[in-house]
């Protein structure tokens, strides 16, 4: 049902970008005014959640301990995982990002017939998310070659190593195939498995369908009905120069390619997908297990009035020994405290 | 509104802003005219009706797959005529055809590749085929 929901939201996309090309011939609107508030509202929303996460103090330690922290030199501890400074922190920041290392540490618990609990290796979650990441990575690059005049050197030399299986005219690019197995998967996974079925809403299921649905469009569009490139560009350089040129003919199905690529970006800040500047807030991963070697002060602490034993006692003794409550000082014996307390 | 590690903040937003829009102040306003393949070799000159071997606008959008479909026909099936608009007979011949007619590659095959960001070793048809000799 969830998935429904979301594919039904794609389909609605891809059917208003059809009409509004198609019936209402509204060219200018899909080639120029969507693509720009689709940027706008890229840029202003990810400004506006990084700020606000920055916002907030974060003035204790939260780390992962997934290794053993740094104490007494004799024991061997984990650099990477228990980072007790800036520099290790990095290393694990780049670990994460580039490698994605927690979730390679990821594992599957079953309960196979019996009370035993089994822990399994569990790789395809991380090599789906890794091979999607990176075939994205290079189809964006890629993709600058429509925006960027001359083309700077690497895109064609990327383009020529993406294409180097050299089958068929246009040339398949190894990056598409893998990113639809990849994105396939991680629709499946969520489809099938029934516990992370369960846990799946609309919105895990919508930037998979909306990323399916642009890479297929792509596809469509490069190997199949294919579209005047020239055309393409022109407009792509008329975007970026701030002169809005929409050459006639282009075709329908490259306004919907990018009125989905549009939904994409404008929905990037605002959904899960903004997880990709999320990384670098999140407390367990940027902060060095240094809680053992620092004071850290809470900001918000204010100078609160306190009143120590001593001062307590002094204050109630007479009331206490009426009642008959031990107190640390005896007066009438006139002898030693039972019990020393000093004020600090 | 206090920002806390401001300098860390804010200098990953302006990584991230420079890096999205890196094609605008990469092209700096320069706008670059589409390329115009040039149709003056002297087998087009001599010709009464300038046509290709399809419509111009096929030819545009899928001359590679033209000659795609040419290599598999002679290569793979032995087959060397194709009829193309008109009813007009070709040789399915790269070098012969194509490029008798197309004798400019740089100011033809090469200025429209460019700007759409093949470079010039791809398409790696010239690694094995003979581009046409120009200019002397
Ligand atoms: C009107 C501009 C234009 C002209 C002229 C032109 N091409 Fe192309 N060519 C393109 C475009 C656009 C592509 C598509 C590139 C893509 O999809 O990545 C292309 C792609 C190709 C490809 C497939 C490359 C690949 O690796 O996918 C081949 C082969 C090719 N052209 C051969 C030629 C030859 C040979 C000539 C000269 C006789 C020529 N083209 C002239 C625009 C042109
Ligand atoms: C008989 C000569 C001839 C042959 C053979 C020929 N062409 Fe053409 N080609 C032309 C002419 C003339 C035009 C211009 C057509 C027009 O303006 O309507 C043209 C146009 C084109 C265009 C479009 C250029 C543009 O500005 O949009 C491409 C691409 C192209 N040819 C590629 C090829 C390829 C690839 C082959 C081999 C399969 C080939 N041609 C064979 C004469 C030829
Ligand atoms: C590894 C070398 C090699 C490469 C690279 C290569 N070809 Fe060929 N091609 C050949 C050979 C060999 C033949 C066979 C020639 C014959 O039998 O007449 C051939 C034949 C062809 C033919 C039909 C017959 C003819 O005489 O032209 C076409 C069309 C063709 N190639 C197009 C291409 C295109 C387009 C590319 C680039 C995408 C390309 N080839 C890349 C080696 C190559």
């Amino acid at each position: 049902m969830n998935f429904i929901i979301s594919l039904m939201a794609v389909l609605a996309l891809v059917v208003a970008a059809f009409l509004g090309i198609e019936a209402a011939g509204l060219s200018r609107v899909f080639g120029v005014a969507i693509p720009y508030a689709a940027f706008i509202l890229l840029i202003s929303g990810v400004v506006y959640r990084v700020l606000n996460w920055a916002s907030s103090p974060v003035p204790f330690r939260i780390p992962t301990t997934a290794g053993q922290q740094k104490t007494l030199p004799w024991i061997k501890r984990d650099r990477f995982d228990n980072p007790c400074n800036k520099i290790e922190v990095l290393g694990r920041f780049i670990m994460e990002v580039l490698f994605f290392r927690s979730l390679f540490r990821n594992t599957r618990a079953e309960v196979d017939k019996g009370p035993t609990l089994y822990y399994q290796w569990e790789k395809w979650l991380w090599l789906g998310g890794l091979a999607l990441h990176y075939s994205l990575l290079v189809i964006i690059l890629r993709h600058l070659r429509f925006f960027a005049e001359p083309v700077p050197s690497f895109v064609p030399v990327l383009g020529g190593m993406d294409g180097f299986l050299q089958v068929g005219l246009p040339g398949i690019y190894v990056s598409d195939a893998v990113f639809m197995i990849a994105v396939t998967y991680l629709l499946l996974r969520r489809l099938i498995i029934p516990r992370i079925r369960y846990i799946s809403i609309p919105a895990d299921y919508l930037p998979l369908s909306l990323i399916l649905a642009i890479g297929v469009t792509g596809i469509l569009l490069r190997y199949f009905t294919r579209v005047d490139l020239l055309k393409v560009k022109q407009l792509a350089i008329g975007l970026i120069n701030f002169q809005c040129v929409v050459p006639e003919g282009i075709g329908t199905l490259f306004y919907i390619h990018l009125f989905l690529v549009c939904t994409l970006i404008a929905y990037f800040p605002f959904s899960k997908l903004i997880h990709a500047g999320g990384i670098f807030f999140s407390p367990t991963m940027n902060l060095p297990n240094d809680s053992r070697m620092r004071r850290h002060v809470n900001p918000w602490d204010y100078p609160v009035e306190v009143q120590t034993y001593v001062e307590y006692e002094e204050r109630f003794r007479e009331k206490m020994i009426e009642a008959g409550l031990p107190v640390a000082k005896d007066i009438a014996a006139g002898g030693p405290a039972i019990y020393s307390l000093t004020k600090k | 509104m206090k920002i806390y590690d401001g300098r860390y903040v804010i200098s990953g937003l302006i990584v991230f802003i420079a890096l999205a829009t890196f094609p605008v102040w990469f092209n700096r306003g320069k706008v670059s005219p589409s390329p115009e393949p040039k149709l003056d070799t002297p087998a087009i000159l001599e010709m009464v009706q300038k046509k290709c071997v399809l419509a111009k606008d096929e030819m545009r959008i899928g001359h590679m797959r033209l000659l795609d479909q040419w290599r598999t026909e002679v290569v793979r099936n032995g087959r060397r005529i194709y009829t193309g608009m008109d009813g007009k007979i070709h040789e399915m011949s790269f070098q012969n055809e194509c490029l008798k007619c197309h004798s400019n590659k740089t100011t033809f095959c090469d200025t429209c590749h460019r700007y759409v960001g093949l470079s010039s070793s791809t398409p790696y048809c010239w690694t094995c085929h003979i581009a046409p000799r120009e200019n002397d």
